[in-house]
């Protein structure tokens, strides 16, 4: 089980690499929801007896990640008819080894910070780390809403992976309101991603440069 | 069930709003449960607490809540007006927004979860993003955009800040898992220490977003500048003053931990930088609404600096989260008018507001008096007792440099202001039919007022209020 819960991890991180190294939006999204998969599943490897909370979170988490967030951002690809390019700010090559760097800090790091016995020879802290650390470059260096709003959710799926290591101790309410609060957060960013198309025609964050001292 | 009902009642109202169809009654109803919210606010006793121990009030989150009640119930106020003047725009989804950041900036100051707490801010935020929105067009999208992206990267960091700690307890407790800041304080140096530093880290990045502390306050020019006055004072002094406490909360438990240096030096970080800042881009500022932006990343700092160099200074930052909120009000809605009056908020274009708009004008120089510290208004009282706070504690370095950017930032602001409100009045001013009336004024006036009794003589009850706050932050050091 522990070496089952190791692969998915890594696959989660390969994810990153995946979603920040492709040239096509499209791509990246499906990394994205890759990710979004191996995250909410890797609890059921994680925890040795699945209670039917877990399993519930799993399955929501699950869905969320996988199909309906990734979903409304191809939905929204398709009806934009915007080119499937990502136009970086920052070139495919120079991000792809600013995270490896990026996860190799978060290695050694993850390193420095005491794990309970239970914990310890799981990937757990580095990749949240470096997933965390992948979704906020993705955000940060690319033009287009929809990659930046896919930088979101890669930044979230890294805090899910460390949110398992306590969900013993978060209640079911607050585990559940977290959830809805990010599902509510990416509508929103899909609602103002609407008007952006409607008001610029386009999805160019570029576009968004009018303000500023 | 008073408690739950502050967090309860204003979400009710907001699907009341929902269903109203008459626009002109939705701004009634968001007044009127802000009134009776304020009822409600005043009548909580601290020690309140219901859901086991969940939602409870302590002297810190009542004094916190009776702030952003009052501020909310005086912007509702003005907001029945102002909404009647912006007709052309529905105002639905304003108003239901508007009852939601109520109920969850009320759930802040209540909330001694520390998950529930990130529950509560991120609605907040999400409600506030959407009331950026409220002008629909090209500039305020940008401007909601980037609050929405820059917000929701903060509150990422803070969820996963809050984990941290969260994991601290954990690790270092003896299987006790609550995360009820009450437990966390009792387990106090059991606390793991690694995973608490980086966890407060996180905590200041992430909550110090929202409070729209530098180098992480870019969203705060874009979205004060183009949301309307009566958003810019709910967030300048509500939504800032919700994520300020939520890093309080979280500074006890690091003194109890025994790491309170760490976490003041932190604060003295963030808020020197805060202040040098928003000192070099209010000067030559045209635009006196991201002028205001740039006051409020100030006063920011100076808050965190206070905590920063505690003692009396505790006390002075809390006095001056109430000062800094009401005088917020006056700036925010007086400039909104003006806003209004010229159809710009360019200094190229505006200027005599005095004479166009006198009320607002003088609300508007009055305003910044009290902001910058002029007595007798209340500022003056609670940035002087930090600064004392700062020369006895033996911080010169940064009592030097706190008196500097003060006195830069006066200069700076004074330019604008004086350029806003003196003078002819420019051809601008003379298309609009936009006059000062009473419900456009009223709310600034008793904001005002209380400023300068705070500046003279400082309520009993207040004043109690605020000292046994500061007390639950002063700790073992």
């Amino acid at each position: 089980m522990r070496e089952a819960a190791s692969s998915i991890l890594i696959l989660a991180v390969t994810m990153n690499f995946l979603a920040l190294g492709s040239s096509n939006l499209k791509a990246c999204i499906r990394a994205a929801a890759l990710q979004g998969f191996f995250v909410s599943v890797f609890p059921l490897f994680f925890q040795p007896e699945p209670t039917a909370r877990l399993l519930g979170l799993v399955i929501v988490a699950g869905v969320v990640k996988t199909f309906v967030i990734p979903g409304m951002l191809m939905r929204a690809l398709r009806e934009v008819h915007i080119r499937n390019e990502m136009e970086p700010y920052l070139g495919l090559v120079p991000s792809v080894l600013l995270l490896a760097v990026g996860t190799g800090g978060a290695a050694l790091f993850a390193d420095r910070l005491p794990l309970m016995p239970a914990h310890r020879d799981l990937l757990v802290v580095p990749v949240a780390l470096a997933t965390l650390f992948a979704g906020f470059l993705l955000l940060t260096t690319r033009r287009k809403a929809i990659s930046q709003v896919t930088g979101y959710l890669i930044l979230e799926n890294g805090i899910f992976v460390f949110a398992q290591l306590l969900h013993e101790a978060m209640p079911t309410l607050v585990e559940v309101g977290v959830l809805l609060d990010l599902v509510v957060g990416i509508f929103v960013m899909g609602i103002v991603m609407n008007h952006i198309q409607r008001e610029f025609g386009s999805l160019d964050t570029e576009r968004l440069s009018e303000l500023r001292d | 069930m008073l408690l739950l009902g502050l967090i309860l009642v204003p979400l009710f109202a907001a699907l009341v709003a929902a269903v109203t169809p008459s626009a002109r009654v939705r701004p009634l109803i968001v007044a009127g449960t802000g009134l009776l919210h304020l009822a409600g606010a005043l009548a909580v006793r601290s020690g309140d607490a219901v859901f086991g121990g969940w939602f409870a009030a302590d002297p810190l989150g009542h004094l916190i809540l009776l702030v952003v009640s009052l501020l909310f119930t005086l912007c509702a106020l003005y907001g029945v007006g102002y909404l009647r003047v912006r007709k052309e725009r529905p105002n639905l989804v304003f108003c239901v927004c508007l009852l939601t950041f109520l109920s969850m900036t009320t759930a802040i100051t209540l909330a001694q979860h520390l998950a529930v707490v990130w529950v509560a801010v991120e609605g907040a935020t999400l409600s506030t993003a959407v009331l950026i929105y409220f002008n629909q067009n090209a500039r305020s999208l940008e401007a909601a955009w980037k609050y929405l992206m820059i917000g929701s990267v903060g509150i990422a960091l803070a969820l996963l800040g809050s984990l941290f700690v969260a994991y601290a307890a954990l690790h270092g407790a003896s299987g006790d898992e609550s995360l009820l800041f009450a437990a966390l304080l009792e387990h106090g140096t059991g606390l793991s220490r690694p995973w608490l530093r980086a966890g407060f880290v996180l905590l200041v990045v992430g909550y110090g977003t929202k409070m729209g502390l530098a180098p992480m306050h870019t969203w705060k020019p874009d979205a004060y500048g183009e949301a309307p006055g009566i958003i810019g004072a709910l967030l300048a002094g509500g939504m800032t003053n919700c994520a300020f406490l939520a890093l309080l909360r979280v500074y006890r438990v690091m003194q109890a931990a025994g790491e309170g240096a760490f976490a003041r030096e932190l604060f003295l970080g963030f808020g020197l930088v805060s202040m040098a800042v928003a000192a070099a881009f209010m000067a030559g500022q045209r635009d006196f609404k991201r002028m205001l932006a740039y006051s409020s990343v100030e006063h920011m700092g100076i808050l965190v600096i206070g905590v920063g160099v505690g003692g009396i200074a505790l006390v002075g930052a809390l006095l001056h989260v109430v000062n800094n909120a009401l005088t917020k009000v006056v700036l925010f809605l007086s400039a909104g008018n003006i806003h209004r009056a010229y159809g710009s908020k360019s200094i190229d274009k505006v200027s005599g507001a005095l004479r166009r708009v006198p009320v607002s004008g003088a609300l508007f120089l009055a305003g910044f008096l009290a902001i910058t510290g002029s007595p007798p208004f209340g500022p003056f009282i609670s940035e002087f007792t930090i600064l004392s706070g700062a020369m006895s504690g033996r911080h010169f370095v940064v009592a030097a440099l706190f008196l500097l950017f003060l006195v830069v930032i006066f200069i700076g602001m004074g330019a604008t202001v004086l350029a806003v409100v003196q003078g002819p009045v420019s051809p601008a001013g003379e298309t609009t039919d936009f006059r000062d009336t009473f419900w456009r004024v009223a709310p600034m006036l008793a904001a005002l007022s209380m400023v300068l009794v705070m500046g003279i003589w400082i309520p009993g009850a207040v004043y109690d209020l605020i000292l046994a706050a500061a007390k639950m932050l002063e700790g073992a050091s």
